[in-house]
């Protein structure tokens, strides 16, 4: 029963916002690559809630191995999705998204976004890489886990300055699930824990 | 009705500020500091729009003043061109640019579509293009933001410096 309510929840959390702004009246006033670039960017958000929910493993009946390669493919998703949205909005207006890439646009959300978006890129190389850099997991885990906590506030912020298709009040309570989530794995990951041992360690 | 007594009250405080600064000016002596280019004014400006009567269908209003830097005084005849993602058009849309010229006053106002929010901000566009105009004054672009997306007018105003 428990299981059923998280799952259900969930889905809800992520078909919501799509379902309301696929209401937004904003869209009769725009072409299919501009309604396109919104749509990946709800898509991204609600695929930011997913990621610290696979990696903390806290779906129910998916186990830690399989969470973790779903995490990975959900990661690749976003890539796509990001990439998406940047692009569809390059066609819609290039010189905006130009200004938005150059960090000297004037609407203050767009550098948050570009941030994210480069947090996004590096988080999934690094989650690439993981075999070959042959770096500790500790080290390795700070490093990805810096990189998700910059995507989702980078990613929230640019969500809720922007007067676009999302309804707010959906848009803030995915806001809310996606920032309370990565704060439950961050603070599950022991992270500091890990690095006091290890300072310990090397200072012996 | 509402509406023509709003654009009215609009174009009465317009030109009483106007009236205002034409008094105040002289007493600041020659103080008016130019207008300069915002961030993004320029983006998806089409150089040469022709002078139009109205954009589209109309029901919104972009209104403003045009002075010359310094002296303050209102410029005659100043080429306004504008443009904005609109209920009919994104911003590239040949349709969604037009051009107008200032009054004696140096006030214009443009009746065009109403904006909708694009790129995140209910915004407009509009150019003072020294490639356009006569009067030898050196080019601006502006990109004001309306307060509401649910305004119905929105006003920006320039003051120009020789080129």
């Amino acid at each position: 029963m428990r299981s059923v309510l998280i799952w259900a929840a969930v889905a809800a959390a992520l078909l919501v916002p799509v379902v309301a702004a696929a209401r937004s009246p904003l869209l009769a006033w725009r072409d299919s690559f501009y309604i396109a670039a919104g749509f990946a960017g709800v898509v991204a958000l609600g695929l930011l809630l997913l990621q610290p929910l696979l990696a903390g493993g806290y779906l129910p009946g998916v186990r830690i191995r399989l969470g973790r390669r779903l995490h990975a493919w959900v990661g690749a998703g976003l890539v796509l999705a990001v990439v998406a949205h940047v692009a569809a909005l390059w066609v819609t207006s290039p010189p905006d998204v130009v200004d938005a890439l150059l960090f000297r646009s004037p609407t203050p959300f767009s550098a948050w976004g570009v941030v994210a978006m480069w947090a996004v890129f590096a988080s999934a190389l690094l989650g690439a890489l993981r075999g070959r850099l042959r770096l500790r997991l500790i080290v390795w885990r700070l490093c990805h886990v810096s990189l998700a906590v910059v995507i989702v506030v980078g990613s929230v912020v640019h969500a809720m300055l922007i007067d676009g298709t999302m309804e707010i009040v959906s848009k803030v309570v995915l806001s809310a699930l996606v920032l309370a989530a990565v704060a439950k794995v961050v603070v599950d990951l022991r992270l500091l824990a890990g690095l006091r041992r290890m300072a310990w360690r090397s200072g012996r | 009705m509402t509406h023509a007594l709003k654009a009215r009250r609009t174009l009465l405080t317009a030109a009483a500020a106007t009236a205002a600064a034409g008094l105040i000016t002289p007493l600041r002596a020659q103080g008016l500091a130019p207008t300069p280019t915002m961030r993004g004014g320029a983006n998806n400006y089409l150089a040469g729009a022709p002078v139009v009567q109205r954009i589209g269908g109309g029901g919104f209003w972009m209104t403003g003043t045009v002075r010359r830097a310094g002296d303050g005084a209102p410029l005659p005849r100043i080429r306004i061109q504008i443009w904005a993602h609109t209920t009919e058009g994104h911003e590239r849309d040949p349709h969604s640019h037009g051009a107008t010229l200032t009054d004696a006053n140096g006030v214009f106002r443009m009746e065009m579509p109403q904006i909708v929010p694009a790129f995140g901000q209910a915004h407009g566009h509009l150019a003072y293009d020294a490639a356009y105009d006569e009067n030898g004054f050196a080019t601006v672009f502006l990109r004001p933001v309306m307060r509401s997306a649910r305004d119905r007018s929105l006003s920006a105003d320039f003051v120009l410096q020789r080129a």
